[in-house]
């Protein structure tokens, strides 16, 4: 059970989000959409939902995540820091020359990131590989991923869904962060993947759809997911793009811009100002 | 003198390796039979995995298994191997440099009657000119064994060009497989024949031939392209004055480009590179396309008397 307060959890989805507004117009470019909207379910899962130690990152029983929308790196590394894998401070050296944070996540550079990502399509595979791992070793740790929806039009998820079906990886968790919104536009238009739940289903997946910035619906799909025996659980999670910044909200162009000073300081602003508890 | 296909001797050597290391698991895509890992899976079969017809899913899997202390082998067709992986290959392997082998089979030409849908001659390029991969063209099954167990010490990304057709074994048991030294099989003074694979024994045969010429030639077997051998390339060039490379593979980007590149900064002589010459290949029997597309024994020492005129 998770036993964390979700009302923590928001407090620090919301400090996350302040943390990729920031860092981003520190690195002058970055993608905030689908970082923004994918921050409570990043949050929950570094605050409760998964099996770490931030002292213990190669600790071999942690659960692992694979961060499969590699360019939603903000959101990860400022999930990483807030949890005290590294300090916060140094998330502004992201994109910059030397730095561990790269512009996609590379795992030899940072200690916490699980695998280095960044080409569409890859991680679940890699996912079902650690997952396999631990099923070989007798080990308990669970493997959650986090897809975007306009990565399911990368033919190897399918490939990768059919495969953990196959081998009844009951101790993988796919989240899909369906925030509708892709570079070209919205999803539907430019190739939907619609309907995304029945296509979980139809690969022998067990599927949740859930609302996924509401950080008691996140955690209980998360705990359904480790009951479930057999076979593998996606969680279609709907989402914003942008979410939390007004002007960033559902806009396809804030996929990957960087907001400049005075968009950040509306976007802080605006975050601290409705700063739960 | 005995003849084994290096994907044959290459299941033989992988339950080798499983018996001495629990890491060892092995995926395939639907060619188990083919490529000889079904002799792994008959004696481990909690540590194979059939991944189907789904090549980029197998990559992306062997990353992860790997990213948890596996030492994974993935094996399928040369051209599937590293053409519809690529992507794969680069970013979830040699990017993280992941523990994962890429243990490809039906390399070359000599694949033979399935035409060239199925023959990688692009395969070596592709994979050497990743940062960290290492790559091993064995060229009789006692190498396969040494490049195999080898590739399971190496704690990164491996590459290792396996064949269909059968080929002559050079070494005795007592050979000791070193990655990255090249060996050589044959002291000459006249020049320097370099050669990979299913090569080596041609490029052998050749060196003897010509020697009833009164041409001596020195034969250096490269089962590791990358890392080159550099020292010893060098050194035979320097010693020779004159270089011939053989591979069952495009001259372009393989063996022959790798030499090439070695010997323009260090030691620059005539050279001439046997090999597929940027062109696909075709159906046929194996010996009918190694003719055809210049692959013999007596391409190799004619390429040797052209050189010698530049010298």
């Amino acid at each position: 059970m998770i036993s964390i307060d979700p009302s923590e959890v928001r407090v620090r989805a919301n400090r996350i989000r302040c943390h990729i507004v920031n860092m981003i117009c520190a690195a002058g470019s970055g993608h905030p959409g689908g970082s923004l909207s994918a921050a409570d379910i990043v949050g929950a899962l570094y605050f409760g939902g998964m099996r770490i130690d931030p002292a213990r990152p190669d600790w071999p029983d942690r659960d692992r995540f694979v961060l499969s929308k590699g360019h939603a790196a903000p959101v990860l590394y400022a999930a990483l820091a807030e949890r005290g894998y590294f300090p916060v401070e140094d998330l502004v050296s992201l994109r910059k020359l030397g730095s561990p944070l790269q512009g996609h996540p590379d795992m030899n550079k940072l200690k916490g990131v699980e695998m280095s990502t960044g080409s569409l399509g890859q991680g679940l595979s890699v996912a079902n590989g650690m997952a396999m791992a631990a099923k070989i070793d007798g080990k308990d740790f669970r493997v959650f991923v986090l897809l975007g929806d306009g990565e399911l039009q990368e033919g190897q998820v399918w490939e990768a869904a059919m495969a953990a079906a196959h081998y009844g990886l009951d101790n993988v968790t796919a989240f899909v962060d369906f925030n509708g919104l892709q570079i070209d536009g919205p999803v539907t238009e430019v190739m939907s993947p619609l309907p995304i739940a029945d296509k979980w289903l139809a690969f022998g997946w067990h599927v949740i759809e859930i609302d996924g910035h509401d950080i008691e619906q996140v955690f209980r799909a998360i705990e359904e997911s480790r009951t479930v025996e057999g076979r593998p659980t996606a969680v279609i999670a709907n989402t914003i793009k942008g979410k939390g910044v007004s002007f960033m909200e559902s806009v396809v162009d804030w996929h990957g811009v960087a907001p400049k000073e005075e968009q950040r300081n509306q976007a802080l602003a605006e975050l601290t100002e409705r700063r739960p508890g | 003198m005995k003849k084994i296909a290096t994907r044959e001797a290459y299941g033989q050597a992988l339950v080798a390796l499983g018996q001495e290391n629990g890491d060892v698991v092995v995926l395939d895509a639907d060619l188990s039979k083919s490529t000889k890992t079904i002799e792994f899976k008959k004696v481990f079969p909690e540590r194979f995995f059939d991944m189907g017809i789904a090549e980029a899913n197998m990559v992306g899997t062997a990353a992860g298994l790997a990213a948890a202390g596996k030492t994974p082998f993935c094996s399928t067709f040369a051209v599937f191997a590293t053409g519809r992986t690529y992507d794969q290959i680069r970013q979830s392997v040699a990017y993280p440099q992941l523990n994962v082998k890429i243990a490809a089979t039906h390399a070359g030409l000599t694949v033979g009657e399935d035409g060239a849908s199925h023959q990688s001659v692009e395969d070596i390029a592709l994979m050497r000119v990743l940062p960290g991969m290492t790559v091993f063209v064995p060229a009789d099954a006692v190498e396969v064994h040494g490049a195999v167990a080898a590739a399971a010490r190496i704690d990164g990304p491996v590459y290792i060009r396996l064949g269909r057709f059968p080929v002559p074994v050079l070494h005795g048991d007592d050979f000791e497989f070193v990655p990255g030294r090249a060996v050589e099989l044959r002291q000459g003074s006249d020049v320097t024949i370099i050669a990979c694979g299913i090569m080596v024994a041609e490029a052998l045969q050749a060196a003897e031939d010509l020697s009833a010429e009164g041409i001596n030639a020195t034969v250096l077997n490269i089962h590791t392209v990358k890392p080159l051998d550099e020292a010893a390339i060098t050194r035979a060039a320097r010693q020779t004055g004159a270089v011939v490379t053989a591979e069952e593979h495009s001259i372009i980007g393989g063996l022959g480009s790798a030499v090439a590149e070695v010997l323009v900064e260090n030691c620059p002589v005539p050279m001439v590179r046997v090999g597929v010459r940027d062109t696909f290949g075709e159906s046929g029997k194996p010996g009918e396309l190694l003719v055809k597309y210049g692959l013999t024994a007596a391409d190799i020492a004619s390429a040797v008397r052209a050189v010698l005129k530049r010298k």
